[in-house]
């Protein structure tokens, strides 16, 4: 069975902040992490992994050189090889012209059961590279995944709503995207960190460019995007707000009066 | 399947008319569709055009009639006893079939998981480009494209999309986002059912059961006050302090990501960027900093009060009223003033 994971290198959005001169994003000390949802994701497959015999997990990823920090430390966590997709031709990408970029990729990777994505990368939050990685493939998807079995030549995954969960059966070759709830991450064991550090320890890190997969120059990259950004900005904040000063049982009784005026108490 | 290309130059001017999905669960057609049919009425207005509502599944016809009467011109009903369940593949199928039949020029998608499901395959399938969590459409009055406004890094920045030569123009909106019409109860429209020659063997996913989760939900959307608590709580506990103001109030407690990250709160009470959009008339936040993902899902409250320690903490560009103090402090005095409203008036007087 061959597992092939996509993970994401994401600026920490907590720690994001803006030029509020320029509009711009101050990437400067900002940590970048694994997406987070893709951990869950990596997660999933090595667990399959170790419930399973002859399961082999391939993490694939698309961006920068960078991004080769964020697949040693999957690569730490437990996955056996791993394949960095960076090209200049890729910048730009949508999420169509991504999804047509990672499809390319699994497809070339190939021989696969299933193919895992985090159900949303935090800088972005659309969700939908997963659903249209699985549509350029033309493969079934669930997506929301809390839960995963094989059941089987199946895999039985329960598939989270709002009030409640789905629970299907689905063949494979799948794509799943997962949330948090499916799991918690491992942390990357001693030999794994040890590896980490050791360029002749660590598994292969295959680097690949637009030229070593089969993809339509047309639908990639900034071009190939259907959706283009027109303007950016920051939110502006509206309110002039109150400080209601003294100490707390004034400023609570000023609170009071306040709230009264508005007919809210 | 999975041929589509996007970019094909293909005639804009063939497409019109915008489409609202309306979601269906177990027969009821979900809020969120009827509050995409208020922002759709508006768009197809100002593009001179229609709105439809696509319905899938079996419903009753009561719900067809408030399509029409929150808006809609006419229903696109595909009524089959075998597509009340969701499944992304026949869904999918059914409604690119309709899209490349008909050519909608708009198609609007609640962010719901299964809209969120839905939507991007669509477009794949159709070769479009979609937009998520759309918090603003409007239509540019210069050229009448889809201006589609959504958060980008986390709410820190907004970016404007466009989607200038593929067609429909996709956007999914969150619930709460959008604002129905009201109801016209004379409105009239007409209910086309939708005969689609549909190929169920495509659909590799096999649905086992339903479960639906007993616990109470808990409906911040509907709440007329919302107490909330972030990292500044600094334990489980001081939920069960905001409890408690929050029956003084009839309202309920909801929480930063922080806080639901932590694990002191359940997800379902986020409110946020990527919780939920709220909009009560009163709005208390506890400890929360204000990180700009939280303040996009409570901007709209009528009243904002913020608790917070830190006297420079951005939640205090957002609130109506702002108290610099310890919430373990401050918190238990506004419970004890709840009490005594009159007698504080009075002393005022």
């Amino acid at each position: 069975m061959r597992i092939v994971v996509c993970v994401k290198q994401v600026p920490d959005t907590n720690e994001v902040r803006i030029d509020q001169a320029t509009g711009t994003l101050i990437r400067e000390g900002v940590p970048s992490i694994i997406n987070p949802d893709d951990k869950n994701a990596l997660e999933a497959a090595l667990q399959l992994k170790d419930q399973n015999e002859n399961v082999e997990v391939v993490v694939l990823c698309m961006g920068p050189a960078q991004a080769k920090e964020a697949i040693k430390e999957a690569l730490a966590m437990g996955a056996d090889r791993a394949v960095l997709l960076s090209d200049r031709a890729f910048a730009g990408s949508d999420t169509w012209a991504t999804s047509t970029i990672l499809a390319a990729a699994v497809a070339k990777i190939g021989d696969f059961d299933v193919v895992l994505c985090g159900r949303q990368a935090i800088d972005g939050d659309t969700a939908q590279v997963g659903p249209q990685i699985a549509e350029h493939l033309d493969l079934p998807q669930v997506t929301y995944v809390q839960n995963i079995a094989k059941n089987g030549d199946k895999l039985r995954v329960e598939r989270a709503l709002e009030d409640g969960h789905y629970v299907l059966d689905v063949e494979m070759p799948v794509v799943l995207t997962a949330i948090k709830e499916l799991n918690e991450p491992r942390y990357p064991s001693v030999s794994g960190i040890y590896n980490y550090f050791d360029d002749s320890e660590r598994p292969e890190i295959l680097m690949w460019n637009v030229n070593d997969i089969d993809v339509d120059m047309t639908q990639i990259g900034l071009k190939g995007s259907p959706t283009k950004v027109n303007k950016s900005f920051v939110p502006t904040q509206k309110f002039e707000g109150e400080r209601l000063e003294g100490s707390a049982k004034e400023a609570v009784r000023k609170l009071i009066v306040r709230l009264h005026e508005r007919q809210l108490v | 399947m999975g041929k589509a290309k996007v970019n094909q130059g293909i005639d804009l001017s063939s497409y019109k008319d915008v489409w609202v999905f309306a979601e269906q669960r177990e027969g009821e057609v979900v809020n969120v569709s009827l509050e995409l049919l208020g922002i759709g009425r508006k768009l197809a207005d100002a593009r001179n055009s229609k709105l439809f509502a696509v319905l899938i599944g079996a419903c009753a016809e009561s719900y067809t009639e408030s399509l029409i009467q929150y808006g809609a011109d006419g229903v696109l009903f595909v009524k089959d006893d075998k597509l009340n369940q969701y499944s992304t593949e026949m869904y999918t199928q059914v409604i690119s079939n309709l899209i490349n039949e008909r050519k909608p020029e708009i198609f609007l998608v609640g962010a719901t998981t299964i809209g969120r499901d839905l939507g991007p395959r669509i477009s794949a399938r159709v070769g479009t480009g979609l937009t998520a969590d759309c918090t603003r459409l409007e239509i540019d009055e210069a050229d009448g494209k889809l201006l589609q406004t959504r958060p980008a890094f986390g709410g820190n920045l907004m970016a404007t999309i466009i989607t200038p030569d593929n067609r429909p123009q996709m956007s999914t909106v969150r619930p709460g986002v959008m604002e129905k019409c009201e109801k016209d109860t004379s409105r009239k429209g007409n209910v086309e059912i939708i005969n689609n020659k549909l190929d169920f063997s495509k659909d590799k996913v096999d649905f086992v059961e339903l479960v639906k989760h007993m616990k109470e939900q808990v409906q911040l959307e509907e709440a007329k006050v919302i107490v909330a608590g972030g990292r500044g709580l600094g334990n489980k506990e001081g939920f069960e302090l905001l409890d408690q103001l929050a029956d003084k109030l009839n309202g309920v407690v909801a929480a930063s990501r922080a806080a639901v990250d932590q694990g002191w709160v359940d997800h379902d009470r986020q409110v946020g960027q990527t919780g939920k959009t709220v909009r009560p008339k009163l709005y208390i936040a506890c400890g929360i900093s204000g990180a700009i993902q939280h303040v996009a899902g409570m901007h709209e409250a009528e009243c904002v009060i913020a608790i917070n320690k830190n006297e420079d903490a951005p939640i205090f560009n957002v609130a109506n009223y702002g108290i610099v103090g310890n919430v373990y402090d401050v918190v238990p005095k506004l419970i004890d003033a709840l009490d005594q409203v009159d007698d504080i008036l009075k002393a005022v007087e």
